[in-house]
C-alpha cells in the first residue's frame, strides 16, 4: 500500500504536553497547575444568551463573518479596549477561537519560503502553523533578563531578506510577560524601517495587572501592517465556546474569509450570540476575574519568595515562569519527578521552544484553596531536591 | 481597600489576614487596622457561620411573613419594627416596598411554633393590619452561596 500521510505533516513532531497529560490522567488525587484555561465559569447572563438563542431556534449558520451585531459590538470593544478602530463590514472576521486565527492568517499571507519570526518561549500553535503554511519559522530566543520581552536588537538580529511577518505573542503563554508602551514603539519603529509585518495575538489583553494593555495596531504607522488576534476564552472564560476574532486591513481580511469559508463556514452560531451579550454587558465580569487572577499571582509570588524559588514577576495572562536551573535537573525531568513524587501536574518550560528549558509554566487559574495545597507540595518537593 | 476586604470576609469570614494581606498586596498591620475600625464603626457587624441544618438532626421550620402595619404617627415604621424584632425567634426583618411593610423571617423549631407566634403574638399587635405566612420547603441558594453542591474542576489537567 503506498504511504497515506503527508510528509509535511509526519514531520511536525507532536505537543510536548500530551505525554504529561496521558501520565497525569491516568494518576489519582492529581493537583494541577498545568492547565491554560480560566477556573472561572463562563458568567451566567452569557450562558443564558446561548441558552435563549437555542429556545429561539437560532441554530443556522450565520455570514461567512459572523454575525453583523457581532462584529459590530467587537469594533466597539476594540475601539473601548485597545484604541484601534476596524470596520465590522470589512475589517473583522470571527473565527473558531483565536486559534483558527493564527492558522488562517498564516494561510493567507505567506508564499513557500517566507521566513516568519517567532520569539519564544511561546504557545505551542505558531510554528506548527507556519510549517502547514509553507513558510518557514525562525524563532527568536527571548530572555530571561528582559523579563521576556521581545527587544529591538533581537528582532532586528533575525531579520533577512526573506523575513515577512512577526508574530507578537504577549501577554505571553507561557511566561506572563508584556510588552509596554516604549518596547513596542521600538519594536514598530523596525517592522516599519523592514516592511515587516505582525501577527499580534492578544488573547490574554483583558488580563494585565499593571498598566493597561496596549495594542502594537494602535501605534502610529502600525495598523496597516498588523492582524490583532483576539477572542473570548481568556477574558471572558468562554474557552469551550471556540470563538474568537482577527482584524485588520480589508485586503489580507479578504482572503483569510475565503480560506474560513472553504474550511470551517462560519464560527457556532450560539457562541456568537453568547459573545454579542459578554461584548455589551460583560466588562464588569472581565474586571472581576482581573482581579481575582491578580490577588493570586500574588499569593503565587510570595509563596515562591517563600520556598526560595526564583522568578521574575510577570504582569500578564495566567502563568508565571519560575527558574528550575539550580536543581540541576532539565524541566522534563524536573515536571516529571514532581508529577512521580508529589502528584503536581505542571508544563515543563521546554514545551514552549527550547530556550524554555531551565523553567516551569506555573498556572494560577485556581482557586486559592488549590493553590495552596498544590504549593505546599511543591516545596516538599524543592526541600528534598535542595538537600540532596 | 475597604471593599476587597468586606468582599474577603462576606465570603469567608475565617481568613487569615496575613494570607489576605499579600493577596491585597498589602500588609498585615494595614488589613488587621482596617478590620478593627470596621468593627468599630459596626460595617461589620458579625461573624456568622452558614450552615445547612437539614443536614443536622436538629428540626428547624424557616417562614417569610408578609406583614401590612398602619404606620404610627411620629414614629413611621421604625417602632413597630422594633417590637417585632425583639422576639428572640424572629431572624430578620425588612422594611418593604410594594404590596406590604414588613417582611418578618422567623425561625421555629415546629410549624406549630411558628403558627403561633403569628397568631399569638404578631396578629395581636395593634398597628398589624394582616399578615401571610409563607414556609420555606427547600433552601437551594442562601447568601450567594448554592447549599450542597461542591464544584469539581472539570477541566482537563493539561493544556497548552
Amino acid at each position: 500500500m503506498r504511504n497515506p500521510l503527508s510528509d509535511k505533516v509526519t514531520a511536525i513532531a507532536p505537543s510536548g504536553i500530551r505525554k504529561f497529560f496521558d501520565i497525569a490522567s491516568e494518576m489519582k488525587d492529581v493537583v494541577s497547575l498545568g492547565v491554560g484555561e480560566p477556573d472561572f465559569d463562563t458568567p451566567w447572563h452569557i450562558r443564558d444568551e446561548g441558552i435563549y438563542s437555542l429556545e429561539r431556534g437560532r441554530t443556522f449558520y450565520t455570514s461567512n463573518s459572523g454575525l453583523k451585531e457581532l462584529r459590530e459590538e467587537i469594533s466597539n470593544y476594540l475601539k473601548r479596549r485597545c484604541h484601534i478602530e476596524y470596520d465590522p463590514l470589512h475589517e473583522i472576521l470571527v473565527t473558531v477561537g483565536g486559534s483558527e486565527g493564527i492558522d488562517i492568517a498564516l494561510r493567507a499571507m505567506l508564499n513557500p519560503g517566507d521566513e516568519v519570526l517567532i520569539p519564544q518561549p511561546c504557545y505551542v500553535s505558531y510554528l506548527p502553523c507556519v510549517v502547514l503554511a509553507d513558510g518557514v519559522p525562525v524563532t527568536i530566543e527571548l530572555k530571561e533578563e528582559n523579563e521576556f520581552r521581545l527587544t529591538k536588537e533581537e528582532l532586528l538580529e533575525k531579520i533577512t531578506d526573506k523575513t515577512k511577518l512577526l508574530v507578537l505573542p504577549f501577554p505571553n503563554n507561557p511566561t506572563g510577560a508584556v510588552m509596554r508602551r516604549k518596547d513596542l514603539e521600538d519594536i514598530a519603529e523596525v517592522i516599519i524601517e523592514h516592511d515587516l509585518y505582525v501577527l499580534s495575538d492578544e488573547i490574554y489583553s483583558e488580563l494585565t495587572y499593571q498598566g493597561d494593555h496596549v495594542s502594537i495596531a494602535s501605534l502610529p504607522g502600525m495598523w496597516e501592517r498588523t492582524l490583532t488576534i483576539n477572542g473570548f476564552s481568556k477574558s471572558y472564560a468562554m474557552t469551550g465556546w471556540r470563538l474568537g476574532y482577527i482584524c485588520g486591513p480589508q485586503e489580507i481580511v479578504q482572503q483569510m474569509t475565503k480560506i474560513h469559508q472553504f474550511a470551517i463556514m462560519c464560527a457556532p452560531t450560539t457562541s456568537q450570540y453568547a459573545a454579542v451579550q459578554a461584548l455589551r454587558n460583560g466588562d464588569g465580569d472581565v474586571a472581576k476575574m482581573r482581579e481575582s487572577y491578580n490577588q493570586r499571582r500574588r499569593y503565587l509570588m510570595h509563596r515562591f519568595q517563600e520556598m526560595g524559588l526564583k522568578c521574575f514577576e510577570p504582569f500578564g495572562a495566567f502563568y508565571v515562569f519560575p527558574c528550575i536551573k539550580e536543581f540541576g535537573l532539565t524541566s522534563d525531568e524536573f515536571a516529571m519527578r514532581l508529577l512521580e513524587e508529589e502528584h503536581v501536574a505542571v508544563v515543563p518550560g521546554s514545551a514552549f521552544g527550547e530556550c524554555g528549558e531551565g523553567f516551569l509554566r506555573i498556572s494560577y487559574a485556581y482557586s486559592i484553596e488549590a493553590l495552596k495545597v498544590a504549593l505546599e507540595r511543591l516545596e516538599r518537593f524543592i526541600q528534598r531536591l535542595k538537600k540532596a | 481597600m475597604r471593599e476587597q476586604i468586606l468582599t474577603f470576609l462576606e465570603k469567608n469570614s475565617k481568613i487569615d489576614l496575613k494570607e489576605l494581606a499579600v493577596l491585597l498586596g498589602s500588609s498585615e498591620e494595614v488589613i488587621a487596622n482596617e478590620v478593627a475600625k470596621m468593627e468599630e464603626e459596626q460595617v461589620i457587624c458579625g461573624y456568622h457561620t452558614l450552615i445547612d441544618w437539614e443536614k443536622t438532626s436538629s428540626e428547624k421550620v424557616t417562614a417569610l411573613i408578609e406583614v401590612r402595619v398602619t404606620p404610627q404617627r411620629g414614629q413611621g415604621f421604625d417602632s413597630i419594627a422594633e417590637r417585632i424584632y425583639n422576639y428572640p425567634e424572629v431572624q430578620s426583618v425588612y422594611l418593604i416596598s410594594g404590596a406590604y411593610d414588613l417582611l418578618v423571617i422567623l425561625q421555629g423549631k415546629t410549624l406549630r411554633e411558628v403558627s403561633s407566634f403569628v397568631s399569638d403574638k404578631l396578629s395581636t399587635l395593634d398597628t398589624v393590619l394582616s399578615t401571610a405566612t409563607h414556609f420555606i420547603l427547600k433552601k437551594y441558594k442562601d447568601y450567594g452561596t448554592i447549599l450542597g453542591k461542591k464544584s469539581k474542576d472539570e477541566r482537563m489537567l493539561v493544556t497548552p
